[in-house]
């Protein structure tokens, strides 16, 4: 009986939908979270280490890096969509589904996982880089051998934080066309009123962010030692 | 081992620049350890850091071992910094890698060693400084005294010439500063490296030190073997800096409770004795031959290195014949004395 009132609050779903859109989302989100990550790192180690007095200190190549992050952190992610449209057809030959959405998603989200990598390589003790210049170190090996091995607790609570926040970027893309879970939220559940739709989709993108803090939170704590 | 000729460094800000290092001069031997000592903000951190140029001085010469650092191509001077072993106030390990990974890790950093090579080299350090049990912990887990032994066996695991010890024991307590201390002294006999630390801890200097060098305001205000200086300190500031919390002090406090104006036979004299001259009964022979009265004030006997020295505040009741013929003696038996009063 219980199921049948299941079935019947659910009338309006496709399963088969709810299940590709879930696989949609995964796959935005993966990308996205792996090129953020690649562009990321270099992107605030060169922050970093162009600071003010630090190893390759540089003023230009900070402060210009750095208005660049501000600018593209400060656009609203909705605008971010619609402006880098000509961009993302250009790189992916398309601007449209789940592939249409990594290029604005990585725009999106690098240059705050960018900054997050530039604060957690703050936070390394000065010292450090006494004890690692002193060892006859070259700035490749510091950052290789040090600074990498050093920040990467912090790099994988960074990637959970950035990975959450693209789980209602991916979910934002609905709206324009791209793919997933909240393009069928959009579609289903606020263009056609079923509220059910709506509901199975939030419950399952809660269920994604549970699960990515709790598997980001135990690989922190094996991390760090 | 170490020639350092008309060093200088200032550093600039808003309001003109501070001389922190003011045209330094200093020789160490090699095999030596040598001290520099000096109250925080006289420029000692700054000295020891261009010792391997992580600070680069605005003139003058670094010759470490026969190179001028102050010369060489960026390249040469990571040659030969790896030559050059330092410890820290704060240890410095990584805590991502293990204690086996920290002590390789200059080691792996030069690149041209072999898995085995590395291995024998740690395992060898590791048993150096006792830790052989640690090697698969993580710095996390180990306490003070431990982390600066991690610390030593990464400043030695490239045999270098030279190690440089920026107060590596100031984060310790007193125990564990004794163990490190007697670590580094074996260090020294054993691999006959030279060692230059900074402190200002006496007892550091106390214990280990060959020779001493005493910095103020950014200048060497006074150098010389070890006993000389915590001994017989010259310059008012050495005193000040050597002396202030012992005999000084409590001289201060015996002018104060003996009424020297009533007693004009009554002086008060400093007696400081190093090596053999320990050993000989002093007094006994003071008041034996002159029939002067003496009593003890205050007395102390230790070793600085392997030295013993011992130094004795005595009041002496007795004329001025017996005083001189008192100080007669005392210089033949080579014992350093001050008239206090």
């Amino acid at each position: 009986m219980s199921f049948a009132i299941i079935t019947d609050l659910t009338t309006n779903v496709d399963w088969s939908e709810i299940n590709q859109a879930t696989l949609d989302t995964l796959f935005m989100l993966g990308f996205a979270v792996l090129f953020s990550t690649l562009i990321g790192i270099p992107v605030g180690l060169i922050l970093f280490l162009s600071s003010k007095g630090r190893l390759l200190q540089n003023k230009w190549v900070y402060n210009i890096l750095s208005f660049i992050i501000n600018v593209l952190r400060s656009v609203p992610f909705i605008i971010l969509l619609i402006v880098m449209i000509p961009t993302t057809t250009m790189l992916v030959g398309t601007s449209l589904g789940a592939k249409g959405t990594i290029p604005p998603l990585v725009v999106g989200a690098f240059p705050f996982f960018a900054r997050l990598v530039e604060n957690a390589l703050k936070e390394i003790d000065d010292g450090i880089f006494h004890m690692a210049e002193s060892c006859g170190a070259s700035t490749w090996q510091i950052i290789w051998h040090i600074l990498l091995p050093e920040i990467m607790p912090s790099l994988v609570a960074s990637i959970t934080v950035t990975a959450i926040a693209l789980v209602s970027y991916t979910a934002m893309a609905g709206t324009v066309g791209g793919g997933g879970l909240g393009d069928l939220a959009i579609r289903y559940g606020y263009q056609r009123f079923q509220t059910d739709v709506m509901l199975i989709t939030v419950v399952l993108m809660v269920v994604m962010v549970q699960v990515i803090q709790v598997v980001g939170d135990f690989l922190v704590r094996i991390l760090r030692k | 081992m170490i020639n350092i000729q008309n060093l200088s460094k200032s550093y600039k800000h808003k309001k003109g620049s501070i001389k922190v290092i003011d045209d330094i001069n200093l020789d160490v031997a090699k095999g030596e350890v040598f001290g520099i000592i000096g109250k925080s903000g006289a420029g000692k951190s700054t000295l020891i850091k261009c010792l391997n140029l992580l600070e680069r001085p605005d003139s003058g010469k670094i010759i470490v071992d026969g190179v001028d650092l102050t010369s060489i191509s960026a390249n040469e001077l990571r040659i030969q910094r790896q030559q050059i072993g330092v410890i820290f106030q704060h240890f410095n390990l990584l805590s991502s890698k293990t204690i086996f990974a920290n002590v390789a890790l200059p080691l792996t950093l030069q690149g041209n060693h072999s898995k085995a090579e590395i291995k024998a080299a740690v395992d060898e350090m590791l048993s150096l400084v006792g830790l052989s049990q640690f090697a698969n912990k993580y710095p996390a887990s180990l306490s003070g005294g431990q982390k600066q032994r991690v610390g030593i066996a990464r400043a030695l695991i490239t045999k270098p010439k030279l190690l440089l010890s920026d107060e590596a024991t100031s984060a310790l307590d007193p125990q564990t500063t004794n163990d490190i201390l007697e670590l580094l002294l074996e260090i020294n006999q054993q691999l006959g490296i030279t060692i230059v630390l900074i402190t200002h801890e006496l007892e550091v200097v106390r214990k280990i030190c060959d020779k001493v060098a005493v910095i103020d305001k950014g200048k060497i205000i006074e150098q010389g073997n070890a006993f000389n200086i915590l001994l017989h300190p010259k310059e008012p500031l050495t005193r000040k800096l050597i002396i202030e919390e012992e005999s000084d002090k409590y001289l201060e406090k015996v002018k104060h409770f003996y009424q020297f104006e009533k007693h004009p036979n009554k002086h008060i004299l400093l007696l400081s004795f190093v090596g053999e001259a320990t050993y000989q009964p002093i007094l006994n022979t003071i008041s034996n031959e002159t029939n002067a009265k003496y009593s003890i004030l205050r007395g102390e006997l230790d070793r600085i290195k392997h030295m013993p020295f011992g130094q004795l505040l005595i009041e002496f009741d007795g004329d001025e014949g017996s005083l001189e013929k008192a100080c007669t003696i005392m210089r033949s038996m080579k014992v350093h004395f001050e008239i206090v009063h």
